[in-house]
């Protein structure tokens, strides 16, 4: 595409933005229409999802025929069910090891903060302590129709971005690993490391 | 048998096993934690208790209390042991609260392996000559013992629901803000993240059959090691992990790991009023929830001591019998899934299993979380026309979807090549495992709590127990198969005898239950197996002391023993027939 | 014969295959007429396979119970709210996730409606508890499930506002409840006449049926 499209009327500087607003629009219709999630079920929001994928609501409609098991070939990480403590350092992992871009949909209550058992001791209060998430769909659990709503809003959030602004073109925006939390006597998140001796010092003079 | 030794000196067992028997109470005999072992021996051997159903504990605020069931499967039908079918119930006192210890009863009943652990995690009692007790549901290294009355969460509010905060004043905080790390953490006083290294498992059973280094076997030379599957892993019906011990392809260890999907059900329950626990129950086994919203039902009920008018008996069980189907649909579907018939297999399930949702959906609201029964009936009555779709569904829909899934499934000879004989488990090994449900009658046992000790108005249907003698991964499929024809015919007979009349006892809607102090135990044979609740009242709103009994966490107490000797794919086949469901195995 | 099973299962999945298409064709033409409408497939027996539900062109028709969210009745020609503050949501919710402020008038006296009304969706079991125990069926099951957002703060916690809906809304969506509670309603409101009108002073005094209990 070594030709302009010319536009009369335009201010020369805005010709070439119509010319990136198509590219963008061919790029993120493309993108929206051949995402492969990734096969990740936690907890009764991956029944519905399974529900989702079956005969009668039909993901492969929008173009996500294929439920990839690794996360190095997905690029949309369905989130569906209840995080524990105990899951949350692999499943971070898991969000590290898929491809840029990716993108994230929280299903449900409990993915989107812990949920009706949010009050437990190894429940983890929303992935988004962890991961960045894109979209949430509440409910429990959401209705297949629900989430496919929730994967509109991710297409939707997708037809927004820009060739032109997008990270993981950009080589001052290497996405850095997310750090895995770590298993202590309670989970650990060692993005929180210098706050958390912080506190443990003060709480060791009050009580010293 | 044990009342005339009760008339002869006082407690029973006493001539048997001197001085195991300090006390007898209502819910069960209370015996001496040093005569434990002797006393099992007897049961198992001489009475005939060769079923250890359910194993957990009970932290009063004197001592800690072990709670065994026994039940007598072997033998059952024989005209002896019907008669006294009610459970035997054990009951170990612990007074030493600082170390609470016991023998383990591994020995004798191999099926207490995992609920011992889950007991160790959960409360911190510790089982002496347990082959490998440690930590199952949560972490090595987690502090604290979760279902101890002294441990609280970091997100504790108030020992009991409602909490005040909520009204009238509204003075609620999001629940990050109230604790000091803004997070759902604690840790102890004086930890160094930095310093922290976590404790390394010791896979101790299946690394000492790693011990031996290289094995040979007689054309290649082969070598041992440990593979890791899951918790991610398509064929693990969820976050499930097994570390498996291979010596070539041969399975020769295998350990599960659960508690990836642990939501603390049991601690949430405690504080929970007893009805707040009602749609806490449909998320244990989310495929089966209408199945576990009525064991719990039924044994508040026994508790409350409340009456279920008979309209509300027949919907539930009308209920009971379409979860039935559709987690044998799913069970049936996903085993192929495994065996890699794509997803066609499981695409055929999901379809019908729409269909039941619908109806769940027309009658209680929801599709997956249905929330129906509440004590003393359900509720709301069946819609207009429901009993009519129903009746079209069970009398023309299910019989031909039947038909075709014979014609897919049952006859497909690589299924069977590949089933056959595989996951082999006699009928006393799955007794001595506490297996359950199509497991424990695939095995060539004929023990359907629906027939052993009907509840509800089971005992009014006809039906038959389904079972197979072969006791392998095939017999499982065939047990599920044949199942749903059963349970076509219990609705056929249940719609049509559908009576009218009230589905709620008289009085207003009652959001509060008075429970008197006690226990009971309420179990349904589910599509699982026995699922059973355990409920400790001490006549506050919230039970004292709630525990699942999880028929597939136990099943998979098995799994290792089925598995050994068989290729490492088969191992996923063998998981696959156990039909498990994270939400129930880790609760 | 070896193979037999497999060539038999392989023509299910052939049959299955042509029948959809022709279940489709007959059972709804207006599909491929361009109309497109809510699918009911209440009557099993009737189609072989199951139809695919074009979402979101097309929605499968929700039962009436169906419930997700609650929402908060006002009455739509006074636009004033059913909702009394009694709490009693509050108090059976499973999960917790609903809080209310009462309000209260210039004096600090309490009056019988919410000042604030939340209910954290992102907590929210959708179990129906609030709803079924709501002495004055002034928190119902929303049907609308296409609640998803970008942002879980503030926007998944539903205040006052965003829970309100009128009673024409609730009438809409929920027919038969709407008007068995209405008759409920209309003999309540008649009884209470009948009674007023025969013993005017012990009637005033028992308190009504539908006073929460404390």
């Amino acid at each position: 595409m070594s030709e302009k499209p010319e536009i009369p009327g335009l201010p020369d500087d805005l010709q070439r933005n119509v010319f990136l607003t198509t590219l963008d629009a061919i790029y993120n219709w493309g993108r929206v229409k051949s995402m492969w999630p990734m096969a990740f079920g936690l907890a009764c929001c991956a029944i519905e999802f399974m529900a989702m994928m079956a005969s009668r609501f039909d993901l492969s409609r929008f173009g996500m025929e294929i439920i990839r098991a690794s996360p190095r070939q997905a690029d949309l990480m369905f989130v569906s069910g209840t995080v524990t403590k105990k899951m949350v350092p692999n499943i971070v992992r898991l969000y590290n090891q898929m491809a840029e871009p990716k993108y994230v949909l929280a299903v449900g209550a409990c993915a989107t903060s812990g949920g009706p058992f949010k009050e437990g001791y190894n429940v983890v209060s929303g992935i988004d302590k962890f991961i960045p998430v894109d979209v949430y769909v509440p409910g429990c659990p959401p209705t297949p129709e629900a989430i496919l709503y929730g994967v509109m809003r991710i297409h939707d959030a997708v037809m927004k971005q820009s060739v032109k602004s997008v990270p993981w073109y950009r080589r001052d925006q290497r996405n850095e690993a997310v750090p895995v939390p770590v298993l202590g006597p309670d989970l650990y998140n060692p993005k929180d490391r210098e706050a958390l001796k912080r506190m443990l010092r003060e709480a060791g003079a009050d009580l010293g | 048998m044990t009342d005339t030794m009760m008339q002869m000196t006082g407690l029973p067992f006493s001539d048997v096993v001197p001085g195991a028997v300090t006390e007898v109470t209502k819910n069960g005999i209370v015996v001496a934690a040093d005569k434990l072992l002797p006393l099992a021996m007897h049961l198992r051997d001489r009475e005939g208790y060769d079923y250890l159903s359910m194993v957990t504990s009970v932290d009063w605020p004197q001592y800690f209390e072990v709670v065994y069931y026994l039940y007598r499967v072997g033998a059952w039908h024989s005209a002896a042991a019907a008669a006294s079918q009610e459970p035997l119930v054990l009951k170990v006192r612990l007074p030493d609260k600082a170390r609470p210890e016991l023998p383990s009863v591994c020995s004798i009943w191999p099926g207490a392996d995992l609920q011992e652990r889950e007991v160790y995690d959960m409360m911190g009692i510790r089982f002496t000559d347990h082959p490998n007790l440690r930590r199952i549901l949560l972490w090595e290294g987690f502090q604290g013992w979760p279902l101890r009355k002294d441990f609280k969460e970091p997100y504790y509010e108030e020992d009991a629901k409602p909490f005040k905060s909520r009204h009238p004043d509204g003075k609620h905080a999001w629940a990050e803000d109230r604790v000091p790390w803004k997070d759902n953490v604690t840790y102890p006083v004086g930890w160094d993240p930095d310093l922290w290294t976590q404790p390394e498992v010791q896979y101790r059973k299946i690394m000492q059959v790693d011990g031996g280094g290289n094995g040979h076997s007689s054309e290649f030379k082969t070598e041992r090691v440990l593979v890791n599957m899951g918790p991610q892993h398509p064929s693990t019906h969820g976050v499930f992990r097994m570390v498996i011990a291979v010596d070539g392809e041969n399975v020769v260890g295998l350990e599960p790991e659960i508690g990836y999907l642990h939501r603390c059900h049991e601690k949430i329950g405690e504080r929970n009023t007893y009805i707040m626990n009602i749609p806490f129950t449909d998320r244990l086994d989310y495929i089966a929830s209408m199945s576990n919203n009525f064991g719990y039902v039924l044994a508040v009920e026994k508790l409350a001591g409340i009456q279920v008018p008979e309209r509300a008996e027949y919907i539930r069980v009308i209920m009971a019998e379409l979860t039935r189907i559709i987690s044998h649909f799913i069970a049936v579907g996903f085993l192929f899934n495994d065996l890699g018939a794509y997803f066609t297999p499981a695409l055929y399930g999901l379809r019908e299993r729409e269909l039941i949702l619908d109806l769940f959906e027309a009658a209680a609201g929801s599709r997956m979380m249905c929330n129906y029964m509440r004590f003393g009936g359900v509720f709301a009555d069946l819609p207009e026309g429901w009993v009519e779709r129903a009746k079209d569904l069970v009398w023309n829909r299910l019989p031909r979807v039947m038909e075709d899934f014979e014609k897919l499934l049952a006859g497909n000879e690589i299924f069977e090549t590949r089933c056959r004989g595989l996951g082999v488990l006699t009928a006393e090994e799955a007794i001595a495992y506490s297996m359950a449900g199509p497991m424990l009658r695939a095995s060539g046992v004929p023990y359907d709590l629906r027939k052993a000790r009907p509840y509800s108005i089971y005992d009014r249907f006809d039906f038959d127990i389904c079972t197979r003698p072969e006791g392998d991964v095939w017999a499982r499929f065939r047990v599920r198969m044949d199942e749903i024809y059963q349970s076509i015919r219990i609705l056929k007979q249940a719609l049509d005898g559908l009576p009218a009349g009230p589905i709620m006892p008289p009085g207003k809607k009652q959001y509060q239950l008075r429970v008197p102090a006690g226990e009971a135990y309420g179990a349904v044979e589910g599509p699982k197996g026995e699922l059973g609740f355990y409920i400790v009242s001490d006549g506050k709103p919230n039970p004292y002391r709630y525990h699942v009994r999880a028929p597939t966490f136990i099943n998979l107490t098995s799994l290792e023993k089925m598995c050994i000797g068989h290729k490492i794919a088969d191992s996923v086949v063998i998981l696959g027939a156990i039909d498990i469901v994270l939400g129930e195995v880790d609760r | 014969m070896f193979g037999t099973g497999i060539l038999k299962g392989l023509g299910v999945t052939l049959k299955e295959f042509i029948g959809t298409y022709i279940d489709d064709i007959r059972k709804i033409p207006s599909r491929y007429a361009g109309g497109r409408h809510e699918l009911d497939q209440s009557q099993a027996s009737a189609q072989t396979g199951l139809f695919t539900v074009q979402y979101p062109e097309e929605r499968h028709k929700v039962a009436e119970r169906f419930r997700y969210i609650p929402i908060l009745i006002y009455d739509a020609e006074t636009g004033e709210d059913r909702c009394t503050a009694c709490g009693i949501c509050a108090k059976v919710c499973p999960p917790q996730c609903i809080w209310i402020v009462r309000a209260k008038d210039e004096k600090g006296k309490p009056l019988t409606k919410p000042a604030e009304f939340y209910i954290d969706t992102t907590i929210c079991m959708n179990c129906g508890f609030c709803a079924e125990f709501c002495p004055f069926d002034a928190i119902k099951m929303d049907h609308d499930y296409e609640i998803a957002a970008y942002q879980r703060m503030p926007g998944l916690i539903f205040d006052l506002q965003r829970l309100r809906v009128p009673t024409t809304y609730y009438a809409r969506i929920r027919p038969t409840d709407w008007t068995a509670e209405e008759a409920a309603r209309e003999a309540e409101k008649a009884a209470k006449a009948a009674r007023a009108a025969g013993r005017p002073a012990p009637a005033a005094a028992a308190p009504a049926e539908d006073q929460p209990k404390r």
